[in-house]
């Protein structure tokens, strides 16, 4: 049976990895590759390197990052942010990421998401989505969060599988940096009216947080920063944890 | 060791050559047939679409050099599926080495597709893995498979079990990728590098 993923998600910043309490306070946790390589040799599933200062800086390659990451790693991995054009995707897969995520520039161009997914397959598409809640809706935002969209969560979630992404990532900034749990409501709604795999994040704390997000949510994958950086659930821990409940685990 | 990586315009190619490199072995990538045939094991990777790949591998010629070589060949996900008869994904002829068809998985309730992520391989054949790999991870991601035959390798079951992995004579090949299999798939990169 195919396995739930547990993937730990470094943001990078000039190089280095950071992880910043609802964005806005960021700490220093090493070294993304190095970081990495103990990820993989503890038995992560998948990594995820976004670079957060990306959209609003406009930096837009990552392309030695993927390449130091695939010459060291062998597990998957995906690279997001600032990636805005087929030039940006082809240069990052070229480089040696499998797969890549793009946020704000769907948003803003979302017949990108069909270009990408025609020109390089959906399964290396994965579209990352930030939503908060205001007053009753989930409300997309972009460029880190910062900039509300008029776009509905679940609305944006269809349209994003249509057009032919392979993966939603989606960040409930309500829940991000709290660790009080992943948005269980919201990602069971999303499972619910989609077919594509769904990474959840933001709220990670323990780890029946995750027994919650893969049961109870039905997430595909349970991605999670501070509390791997910070050795607060080491991955093996959390592993067997999971395995012991009857969840298919690696 | 001469290893060969065949170079054909079949997508990411590089992480198998740097998966080599992490085992010791500094890869050829290369098209060329005096350089495919003089290596001591040649890797036939694809990422991409049937008929578009295959394409590629005609108008290099390859459709002819890869089935006639002796030594050790390993297909690579699509590669694999390019060197079984038939592919359902653009009702494609392809290498005929293993006489196989591709089909493509249909999804059902809670199998998605594409099949994309770690999942378990059974039944293994001892030319292809070395011991103790009975029911261990590997990493998958693929629309289309090869259906069970007599040259199956190892069965996983998604939808139904399939052909993860193929043998005949000195063709090998595998639906996962070993090179982003971890340390499980990093064993059958390097038993496949050692093979005679």
């Amino acid at each position: 049976m195919l396995a739930k993923r547990i993937i730990p998600c470094l943001d990078v910043k000039e190089g280095r990895t950071v992880k910043g309490i609802n964005f806005l306070e960021l700490r220093d946790a090493g070294d993304p590759v190095e970081l990495g390589k103990l990820y993989s040799e503890q038995g992560a599933d998948e990594l995820v390197f976004l670079d957060i200062t990306a959209t609003k800086e406009k930096r837009k390659t990552l392309a030695k990052l993927a390449d130091d990451v695939a010459r060291h790693l062998s597990i998957p991995f995906t690279i997001g942010g600032g990636i805005g054009s087929i030039g940006d995707v082809d240069t990052l897969l070229d480089h040696g990421a499998d797969k890549v995520s793009v946020n704000s520039s769907a948003v803003r161009t979302p017949g990108l998401i069909d270009d990408l997914s025609y020109r390089f397959g959906s399964q290396c598409i994965v579209v990352a989505i930030d939503a908060k809640q205001v007053d009753d809706s989930w409300i997309v935002h972009v460029a880190g969060g910062s900039i509300p969209t008029d776009l509905e969560l679940f609305a944006w979630a269809r349209e994003v599988q249509e057009r032919g992404a392979g993966e939603i990532l989606f960040t409930s900034m309500d829940h991000d940096g709290t660790k009080s749990g992943f948005a269980i409501e919201a990602l069971r709604e999303m499972s619910d009216q989609l077919d594509i795999p769904i990474i959840a994040s933001g709220g990670a704390g323990t780890k029946e947080h995750f027994r919650e997000v893969f049961t109870e949510a039905k997430a595909d994958a349970g991605l999670a920063a501070s509390i791997f950086h910070f050795h607060e659930i080491p991955i093996p821990e959390l592993k067997q944890f999971l395995k012991e409940r009857d969840i298919q685990i690696r | 060791m001469s290893v060969v990586v065949i170079d054909y315009n079949a997508g990411n190619t590089r992480s198998v050559y740097y998966a080599l490199r992490r085992y010791g072995v500094d890869a050829i990538f290369t098209k060329d047939p005096e350089q495919i045939r003089a290596a001591s094991k040649v890797i036939f990777p694809g990422v991409g679409e049937a008929s578009t790949t295959m394409g590629f591998v005609r108008e290099q010629g390859l459709n002819e050099i890869i089935p006639s070589l002796t030594q050790p060949v390993l297909g690579i996900c699509l590669g694999m599926q390019l060197m079984c008869a038939w592919s359902a994904e653009g009702d494609t002829e392809c290498l005929g080495i293993f006489d196989a068809k591709v089909k493509r998985f249909q999804p059902s309730e809670g199998q998605k597709v594409p099949h994309m992520g770690w999942n378990t391989i059974y039944n293994l054949d001892a030319n292809l893995f070395p011991p103790d790999l009975e029911h261990k991870y590997v990493y998958f991601v693929h629309s289309y498979y090869v259906e069970m035959s007599a040259f199956t390798a190892a069965t996983t079951n998604y939808c139904l079990p399939f052909s993860a992995a193929m043998h005949r004579d000195n063709f090998y090949g595998t639906q996962f990728h070993p090179e982003k299999s971890g340390s499980v798939g990093g064993q059958i990169l390097q038993h496949f590098l050692n093979l005679p």
